[in-house]
């Protein structure tokens, strides 16, 4: 039990970066989610491809020889460019995948199941193209095994503060940005009643093309992030990592964008709790039951609010 | 300043406006009458382009919008009141305003300070409540919002969908006093109402909606003394 005690604080702060990196990746359902009344079941795969191409800037890096690799100024260089591309693939799929189908109109269903479709085109595709092999993040040249600092008696690497800090700046810029800017405003209003945003003048297409670059844009900086730290990807690592952050999407209630950020903490800390205590083969199962045990207390989820009792405002 | 002529609009195979034609003159208030399902709530859809016509056009200004998207119709100045008020529950009396205001993102600061100052006036318990979120307020004060937050958009021409609706009496009489407050500050209207006698009383022109079509048009004062008016919206026999 000592040897427990002593390895609790490195956990908890291994659940925090979890914990955080699953908000990052939960964000873009749950916006998706909130502005379309679907759930963009190829998320995961914008995540898994987001992190192919860190892996691709920092081996072209390595590459390059361009000598010593510090990670603040090669980890901006490698997440932008994942943002960047992952923003642009949600566009895509918007355009190509989902807007034809609810533009005429189609059932709920129907975007659901294309974007089933673009979950298992796109783990192909990038199978195809990058092998099926796993890739490996060199992420050790970045980020020295040995580079730790002692906090309180625990010794954390870097790495793990490095991606609290990244994730939880992008979360706190994400929330600034929807509830302080002109464009957040309308992002809102889109989601909460669509045809009278249009009446306000609201562009609602290029609103709802926005949420989606924006909402896979954090996937795949996530990918990035969890690239880094599990150092091993392959095109299927989008299956299992979008089923955690949908799952933290709806611990949160999905279509709340604070409760996604709320659920990713909780699903990580509770991970790397689970972890500590058990056989680490439990991990999966404490999450999903506590996922059904918030779902039995609070059918919407944690902050989530019920569809009938706005309407009966 | 808008012009409908012989507008027909269908919900899929289903005709709703059968050759509608009216128009609305810079400066009125014209008042369009009709009871359930006659069609007037389609007539301010099919204006704002929320929902096509299929023959006919609109003009406003002079300019085709029939076609154009909403958000484009929007910004040539069009606004709307909508029927049951529709404010954005989950955002404050502040932020609902400034959608109002969003097709007026480029002007100055001080011009939008001054609508706020112009709604706060028109609405002082806007102002108390301007950190509220819209959906905690009363159905009065809600309707008073979503008046605030078309005016935000310095419509030239307002369309207001039965703003009496669900209100107590006295707020009635208040909402018209300030239908006719923002007409005399240069705002043209087209109110659609149920409430026909309050409507009439302050509007220049009126046309009645039957079953999509218009069956009568007339300056407000002679429609109040019309008997087959009287008898079906004044609820006289």
């Amino acid at each position: 039990m000592a040897d427990v005690l002593a390895i609790l604080p490195q956990q908890l702060v291994f659940g925090l970066a979890l914990g955080t990196v699953y908000g990052l990746v939960a964000l873009g359902y749950t916006m998706v989610y909130g502005i379309l009344f679907m759930i963009n079941f190829a998320h995961g795969e914008i995540f898994m491809i987001g992190a192919y191409v860190g892996w691709w800037v920092l081996a072209l890096l390595l590459q390059a020889q361009v000598g010593a690799l510090h990670p603040a100024w090669v980890l901006p260089l490698m997440l932008l460019p994942a943002m960047l591309f992952t923003g642009a693939l949600g566009v895509g799929l918007e355009r190509f995948a989902y807007r034809p189908l609810y533009l005429r109109g189609a059932t709920r269903l129907g975007p659901l199941i294309s974007a089933i479709g673009a979950s298992i085109f796109l783990q192909n595709a990038v199978m195809l193209t990058q092998g099926a092999r796993m890739k490996v993040y060199m992420t050790s040249l970045l980020f020295p095994r040995d580079w730790r600092i002692q906090v309180a008696g625990a010794s954390i690497s870097v790495l793990v503060i490095v991606m609290v800090v990244v994730a939880g700046l992008m979360m706190w810029g994400l929330h600034l940005l929807v509830q302080r800017t002109t464009l957040g405003r309308s992002i809102r209003a889109v989601a909460e009643d669509r045809e009278m945003a249009a009446i306000m003048g609201v562009n609602v297409r290029r609103v709802i093309a926005l949420t989606f670059f924006m909402g896979s844009a954090l996937g795949g900086a996530g990918g990035v992030l969890v690239g880094l730290y599990y150092t091993q990807i392959d095109f299927f690592m989008g299956y299992s990592a979008g089923l955690k952050a949908f799952t933290a999407a709806v611990l949160g209630g999905i279509g709340n964008i604070r409760g996604a950020m709320l659920g990713g903490l909780i699903l990580g800390l509770v991970e790397s709790l689970a972890v500590t205590f058990m056989n680490p083969a439990y991990k999966d199962v404490v999450a999903f039951v506590l996922l059904i045990l918030v779902l039995v207390i609070r059918p919407t989820g944690l902050l989530g609010e019920s569809m009938t009792a706005r309407a009966k405002v | 300043m808008l012009k409908l002529t012989d507008v027909d609009t269908h919900y899929g195979p289903l005709p709703v406006l059968k050759s509608v034609s009216l128009e609305v003159r810079t400066g009125e208030i014209v008042c369009l009458l009709g009871g359930n399902a006659s069609g007037k709530s389609t007539t301010m859809k099919t204006i704002l382009g929320v929902v096509r016509p299929t023959a006919g056009r609109v003009e406003f200004e002079g300019d085709r919008i029939d076609g154009l998207a909403t958000e484009v119709i929007a910004r040539r100045g069009i606004s709307l009141v909508p029927e049951a008020r529709r404010i954005f529950a989950r955002m404050t009396v502040w932020e609902n305003l400034s959608m109002g205001a969003f097709i007026r993102q480029k002007a100055p600061a001080g011009e939008l300070a001054q609508d706020f100052e112009r709604v706060w006036t028109l609405f002082p318990r806007l102002r108390e409540r301007q950190h509220q979120l819209g959906g905690t307020l009363s159905g009065g004060e809600q309707q008073m919002l979503a008046i605030g937050r078309a005016l935000m958009a310095r419509p030239r021409l307002l369309l207001m969908d039965e703003p009496s609706m669900g209100l107590a009496p006295v707020l009635v009489d208040q909402v018209f006093d300030i239908i006719q407050a923002i007409n005399g500050q240069g705002t043209t209207i087209l109110v659609v109402e149920q409430n026909a006698p309050v409507a009439l009383s302050i509007a220049t022109r009126g046309y009645v909606l039957q079953n999509g079509r218009i069956v009568i048009h007339d300056t407000a004062r002679t429609l109040l003394a019309t008997d087959s008016v009287r008898r079906a919206y004044l609820g006289e026999d």
